[in-house]
């Protein structure tokens, strides 16, 4: 029933747009059809294939560095009072730096390659996962703690068999934000200097005045957001299920 | 196991400088029952907290002693009111959770013999929530059991369970942390007539020693001195201070 709600909602938004361009007349370089758009993303099926392989690598590598330094940031902070007190601040202080305005610096350091892309798909997602994680870690139910002491536990044992299982719901969460701004890191990338890519390819066409190409690839975009999205929550909810009560 | 010592707990504590309660002095009975009877707020769990070397919030001036002489805080084993089971881990896992927690060997067999003490032999494998609220308090038992601690601190571990429940629940644990120096806290005059070898009643006055019944601990709920006690232990709570 929810995939009919959504198939409802896509094909009246689709209704809304054709009806826009018929009734206006606007030219078709401003806002193509969607029937045009259609075509040229059937048209244009190598070259998008192409380049949504590159944001795609980009994305996952991204993920998977980004979620990675997010985790062990999260677990020195939630171990160690000396790494809350220096680290944290600067964490915080960096996340008042815009990343976008980093962009331009990770290419001019990093090349025009995967890397930068890499890198700003990492910065967007390493506070987030670090923050929900941290989060989770430090708000462990006090009565876990409270038993474990009693129990004459370790330190390194708490971590890893309460308060690390207790916080996986939280970097549940943080990782399905991580998904949502993973692909907005790796195209903001990729307009400040590239040659490969869906946001290459945008600007590419937009350029050239190949709207219809262009809201093909922004399509295409959207598509694989939606995919890693849908994926990520699957994978949190079928990881992390088992952690939690009724799972 | 050694059998349980008598403690001493003597003290006062203050909560930003007002008091939280007087000076409170408490004998317990060594390898008996001893119950703490009031009703909520007075500092019972502060009391029980500061012998199991908890962070209270309070300021404790006062002592915890051992008739051996030994410390007390790493020779217990504490059961509350939650049954604190980790909803990611099986049963016969949060069993073994103190030997994890200290990174020793799991003793696989113990846990299972422990299970099966608590009648609950086929269900190690399941998750804490396939299991009734009894169930779950009982595998509470057997995960402090596991811990073969003289010194058992329980913190109305038996109060949110229906009333059936609860007295199978007051009879088990009874039977089987037999031997050891038990401190129950309680706000259930009857719980306290039936299992108390010593029986305190806190109110804001202090804490004051009452008579238990005459017979052996656990009596019968329907014996008449237990109904007695019962009745009288619940008048000296509402007469307050």
């Amino acid at each position: 029933m929810r995939w009919l709600g959504g198939v409802v909602a896509a094909a009246l938004a689709l209704g809304i747009w054709q009806a826009i361009v018929s009734l206006t007349d606007v030219p078709r370089f401003i806002l193509p059809s969607p029937a045009l758009v259609f075509e040229a993303w059937v048209t244009n099926r190598a070259l998008l294939a192409e380049h949504t392989l590159v944001t795609a690598i980009e994305i996952a590598l991204g993920l998977l560095i980004g979620a990675g330094l997010g985790v062990l940031t999260a677990l020195s902070l939630a171990s160690s009072e000396f790494a809350r007190v220096t680290v944290r601040p600067i964490l915080v202080f960096t996340q008042a730096l815009p990343v976008f305005a980093l962009a331009p610096i990770l290419t001019l350091w990093l090349g025009f390659g995967l890397g930068s892309k890499v890198a700003m798909a990492v910065l967007i997602i390493y506070f987030p996962v670090t923050s929900a994680f941290f989060d989770g870690l430090m708000r462990t139910p006090k009565g876990y703690l409270d038993l474990a002491q009693t129990m004459g536990a370790g330190k390194w044992q708490t971590l890893w068999r309460i308060r690390v299982p207790a916080a996986l719901p939280s970097l549940g969460s943080g990782l399905r934000l991580a998904a949502v701004y993973a692909p907005i890191g790796a195209v903001i990338g990729e307009w400040v200097g590239a040659s490969r890519g869906l946001g290459y390819l945008m600007l590419l066409a937009n350029g050239r005045a190949k709207t219809d190409l262009m809201f093909a690839a922004l399509f295409t975009l959207g598509l694989l957001s939606i995919v890693l999205y849908v994926a990520m929550n699957r994978l949190t909810i079928y990881w992390l299920g088992r952690h939690t009560p009724g799972g | 196991m050694t059998p349980g010592p008598a403690l001493r707990f003597d003290g006062t504590a203050r909560i930003e400088g007002r008091a939280l309660f007087g000076d409170i002095a408490l004998d317990l009975a060594p390898g008996d029952w001893t119950c703490l009877l009031g009703v909520s707020g007075v500092g019972k769990t502060t009391i029980l907290r500061v012998i199991a070397g908890l962070e209270t919030g309070v300021d404790f001036a006062g002592q915890v002693a051992a008739s051996d002489g030994a410390p007390v805080s790493d020779r217990v084993a504490y059961m509350a009111q939650q049954d604190l089971l980790l909803p990611w881990a099986t049963v016969e896992d949060n069993v073994l959770l103190g030997a994890r927690l200290r990174g020793e060997a799991p003793d696989r067999a113990r846990a299972a013999a422990l299970l099966a003490d608590v009648g609950l032999a086929a269900h190690g494998q399941k998750k804490p929530f396939a299991l009734s609220g009894g169930q779950r308090q009982r595998v509470a038992l057997a995960r402090t059991l596991m811990e073969d601690r003289s010194v058992i601190l329980l913190d109305e571990p038996f109060s949110a369970l229906d009333a059936r429940t609860r007295a199978e629940m007051q009879e088990l644990a009874y039977a089987l942390l037999k031997g050891r120096t038990v401190l129950l806290v309680t706000h259930d005059p009857g719980e306290a007539a039936r299992l108390g070898a010593r029986i305190y009643v806190m109110t804001e006055g202090g804490a004051e020693a009452v008579a238990p019944p005459p017979s052996k601990a656990p009596r019968a709920v329907d014996d008449g001195e237990v109904l007695a006690s019962q009745a009288a232990l619940l008048q000296r709570l509402r007469a307050g201070p």
